[in-house]
């Protein structure tokens, strides 16, 4: 049972009066297990490494608290960074992290497990491994001590963090975290002893990858700078795999969570029930790292999905349910699916129309919408009250560039959509773009102000109100995709394009221009396929009061290239160079199923503009996920859904004889132009 | 028709905001479905009412909210005591329970007065770790002997001095004498706890004083009643302070 004696709250409460939103910190929600601590169970810290506000909707995380708070060999709670003033209050008390459920110190638990779902957040990280009173380097941890692990996307390039962490997962959790705790039940029943050599056994359960098994050596320096490339990744004892593979759940109605979903008392970034419809996209954006490291597509019961939302609804109270996925409208069958639970909550509603009870008024939320008319419809179809706005995200400006992207909605289909939102009453349109994408031009940056001019004007035809804003964020290669080799456009590069795209859209009344920070774009660029070598450089920022860098008041890119500087590594080396096919990539020894050749090969063929079809719909093309894993698609429907625009018949191979090349020269000024990649073969 | 419901909010749920406090209500009645009306118009929303907002970190076992149900809803009393009581305290966050439920006579033709603008005073319980010890009778003494307590205040960025000594209608020692009882009027201005708490505890933090709301007070006919009495004595405090 809970143990007052073990809970800090008594310490904490008079230190909550001092800070902002204390409610971030108080637990209580609905949902919350009643954790129930005894000395042999394996006790988990899940650990969200930002605030309460973005931490807590986090899927993840919430179902991985459900499945090990329903083992008898475990037992978690969770945790969420402290913001700068309770950071303060803490360090100013004598006070550790501490878990939000009974208010535990975070040196009570056996492992503190993070959810990195961003780079920025690595200094939050270091900072919680910290202030929860373990040796903040796992070199310098002993049996006494708790066990560091990450999983989540980032965890698929550990490597920047692997100074500081025990364990890293790749991959889904929902078998594995059972697979560890057994491991660790066994060895704290048998003492405790010898750290050492639990790791080893960690690292022979399939997923689990152990950093400090694995040496590292460099090669000479780039020509042109003053460090080079990893020359190998060696496994340091012979019973440690020398490629660690990724986990994957092969049938999702195995996994029906969170059961008891996680219902907040303080308003978080997206108050509203989740239900995840399907898991893994092979639309294959190939700037995507989501979409290439979850395959294949795992569809949940139609029916599962129902019950889910019916269940989510009634336990929380909720009035909207968001059906989650990488692209929500290529579910199978969506239209009767998402009918079927509105016919269940208006069949709940025991008040009739007019009532507030359950089921009434309910508002299904469809994120990561695809761009055409048919999903716009189905958005139109089960949104109550009012329309506020709807989002799109195209990538690219231009249909070239979309090509080489693998995003390929033609402008028919764009235009499509937005004739039809505006005709159901939408009044204001969000387009999301990347710019920086490999190849691109002048030319690709004005094709966007173009899109949204042309929005505009369809828009107008049905409300004078009709606005559209364009938000556009700098393009960061990330590992496991066909873009892990490209060169990140410098932070200059990314101001002048948008510049170039605020200067094109000026005088265009009712299109507003909102970007991302090319700054915090250039340091996610430098973590997001970083190796060991960046621990000393996250540990300086760290120490230097860089916390929070995901947020724009606290983030200051000064402080990592002071802590590059620092270490003597380069920024232009680690983010701005293109990496050619045989260099040894930080995460070669980790996989998540996609063979190098796929990669590469593909990564020509975006070269080429040569596009690539969906698999589930179509033939295999063997990226290696499927055929490596033994694992299959899991779709209902065979064919492809009504008005998708990829995988439905267009014609994807242009024919492009002549691939581009880029040119390996290291980064020059500024202002270097997307057409400096064009070289000869 | 409308209900008027008094609940609490103890233990680690005073760290709730009053607008957090709104979300879980409209969540807590549509779980245990109970039929709101709403507001007319393009974006509906639930027919409830809050009384005087608690500032966030303070207590209360006096909090309340009128709900207006479907037209044609009828609750008698066992129905209200076994379900709403219970049900709602079950769907609340632990530290909010729902202690009273009473229907509101509809007056006929008149516009009913908002709850807010009803309760003409509150009395409060003082007390924390930066006032322990202190003694409670020499300070209620000191404030009420005041011709007049002077206390600075800003207003649309201009500093005012305000005598809030009318405000404070009595202090007084608890029965154990651990704790600063005062009741204080809610109209016009009005004064706040921790304002309250400046004059008494001069040169405490406010984040060391606690404060509990224990009761809300209507004023009529030089009569002040409770605005929902609690039918028997309960220790409010027993539940949700161990939370």
């Amino acid at each position: 049972m809970d143990r007052p004696d073990d809970s800090l709250w008594a310490q904490l409460e008079p230190l909550l009066a001092r800070v902002q939103k204390p409610a971030r910190y108080i637990g209580c929600e609905d949902g919350m297990g009643s954790p129930d601590h005894r000395p042999d169970k394996v006790a988990w810290l899940l650990a969200y490494p930002d605030t309460y506000e973005i931490g807590l909707p986090n899927q993840g995380l919430q179902i991985l608290y459900e499945i090990l708070n329903e083992r008898p060999d475990a037992v978690a709670e969770r945790t969420y960074a402290p913001w700068l003033d309770l950071d303060e209050q803490l360090r100013a008390a004598g006070l550790p992290l501490f878990s939000i459920d009974t208010h535990r110190p975070a040196g009570d638990f056996d492992i503190l497990a993070f959810n990195l779902a961003a780079e920025l957040v690595y200094t939050n990280v270091v900072n919680m491994i910290d202030l929860a009173g373990a040796p903040l380097h796992s070199a310098d941890r002993t049996d006494d001590d708790m066990f560091v692990v990450v999983g989540g996307h980032c965890a698929f390039n550990p490597e920047p963090l692997a100074d500081f962490i025990d364990v890293a997962v790749l991959g889904e959790g929902e078998e594995v975290v059972g697979e560890i705790t057994a491991v660790l039940h066994r060895w704290k029943g048998a003492g405790g002893h010898d750290r050492q050599a639990v790791l080893r056994e960690l690292a022979s359960v399939p997923g689990v990858y152990v950093p400090a098994l694995y040496d590292v050596t460099y090669a000479e320096p780039t020509p042109g700078f003053t460090q080079g490339p990893i020359a190998a990744v060696t496994p340091n004892r012979a019973d440690v795999p020398a490629t660690v593979h990724k986990r994957t759940v092969a049938d999702l109605g195995d996994w029906p969570y969170p059961k008891r979903p996680l219902a907040p008392l303080t308003e978080v970034v997206h108050d509203r029930l989740s239900v995840e419809v399907f898991r893994g996209c092979t639309r294959g954006c190939r700037f995507c790292q989501a979409g290439m490291i979850t395959r294949p597509v795992r569809e949940r019961p139609a029916d599962q999905v129902r019950t889910m939302v019916a269940d989510g609804l009634r336990q929380t109270g909720y009035n909207e349910v968001s059906l989650t996925s990488l692209s929500t409208a290529d579910f199978s069958d969506i239209e009767p699916s998402v009918l079927g639970v509105l016919e269940d909550q208006q069949a709940a509603a025991p008040t009739g129309p007019d009532g507030m009870s359950l089921g009434c008024g309910t508002t299904i939320n469809l994120p990561s919408l695809r761009v055409d008319a048919f999903t716009v419809g189905l958005a139109g179809q089960v949104a109550s009250g009012r329309r506020s706005g709807l989002t799109f995200a195209p990538e690219a400006g231009t249909w070239r560039l979309r090509t080489v992207i693998n995003k390929l909605i033609v402008e028919e289909d764009l235009y499509g959509a937005v004739e039809s939102a505006f005709s159901q009453g939408w009044t204001r349109l969000k387009l999301y773009f990347l710019i920086g994408l490999p190849t691109e031009t002048d030319d690709d940056v004005l094709g966007i102000a173009e899109l949204a001019k042309n929005c505009v004007k369809i828009g107008r035809r049905h409300t004078t109100r009709a606005s559209v804003t364009v938000s556009v964020g700098g393009f960061v290669p990330k590992a496991h995709t066909p873009f892990q080799w490209f060169g990140q456009n410098t932070r200059e590069e990314l101001q002048r394009k948008v510049q170039l795209l605020r200067s094109a859209t000026r005088r265009a009344g009712n299109v507003n221009v909102k970007w991302h920070d090319p700054a915090a774009t250039t340091a996610e660029g430098v973590v997001s396929r970083g190796d060991r070598r960046l621990g000393a450089v996250i540990e300086r920022v760290w120490r230097d009061g860089g916390t929070f860098q995901e947020w724009g008041e606290q983030f200051d890119l000064d402080r990592w290239t002071a802590a590059l500087d620092a270490e003597g590594l380069s920024l232009d080396w680690f983010v701005f160079r293109h990496r050619r096919a045989d260099e040894v990539l930080p995460w070669a020894h980790l996989s998540a199923g996609l063979h190098h050749d796929f990669l590469w090969d593909d990564w020509q063929a975006a070269l080429a503009e040569s596009g690539i079809e969906d698999c589930r719909w179509t033939p295999c093309y063997d990226c290696g996920v499927c055929t490596g894993y033994g694992i299959e698609h899991v779709v209902a429907s065979p064919v492809p859904p009504a008005g998708g625009s990829q995988g439905t018949g267009q014609d994807l191979s242009n024919g492009a004889a002549v691939p581009l090349h880029l040119t390996f020269t290291p980064v020059d000024a500024p202002s270097r132009r997307a057409t400096d990649m064009a070289g000869a073969t | 028709m409308r209900v008027r419901v008094r609940y609490s909010k103890l233990g680690k749920v005073r760290f709730i905001s009053h607008r957090d406090g709104a979300r879980l209500w409209e969540r807590a009645l549509r779980r245990v479905a109970v039929p709101v009306a709403f507001t007319e118009g393009f974006t509906p929303r639930p027919r409830l009412s809050f009384g005087l907002a608690l500032p966030t970190g303070a207590e209360s076992t006096a909090e309340y909210i009128d709900i207006e149900l479907v037209e044609g809803t009828t609750i008698d009393g066992a129905d209200a005591d076994r379900c709403l009581l219970t049900e709602l305290s079950a769907a609340l966050p632990i530290g909010m329970d729902v202690q009273v439920i009473a229907p509101l006579e509809s007056d006929a033709g008149t516009r009913r007065k908002s709850l807010q603008d009803e309760v003409t005073s509150t009395t409060w319980e003082l007390w924390g770790p930066g006032v322990e010890g202190s003694d409670f009778e020499a300070i209620a003494d000191r404030l009420l002997a005041a011709d007049e307590l002077p206390l600075e205040r800003e207003r649309k960025g201009r500093r005012h001095v305000d005598d809030v000594r009318p405000l404070i209608h009595d202090l007084r020692p608890d029965e154990t004498g651990t704790r600063l009882v005062a009741d204080i009027a809610t109209v016009g201005r009005g004064v706040r706890p921790a304002e309250l708490a400046s004059l008494a505890f001069a040169g405490t933090a406010r984040a060391d004083i606690r404060v509990l709301r224990t009761q809300q007070w209507i004023e009529q006919d030089g009569e002040r009643r409770e605005v929902l009495s609690l039918p028997v004595t309960v220790n409010a405090l027993a539940r949700g302070l161990s939370a």
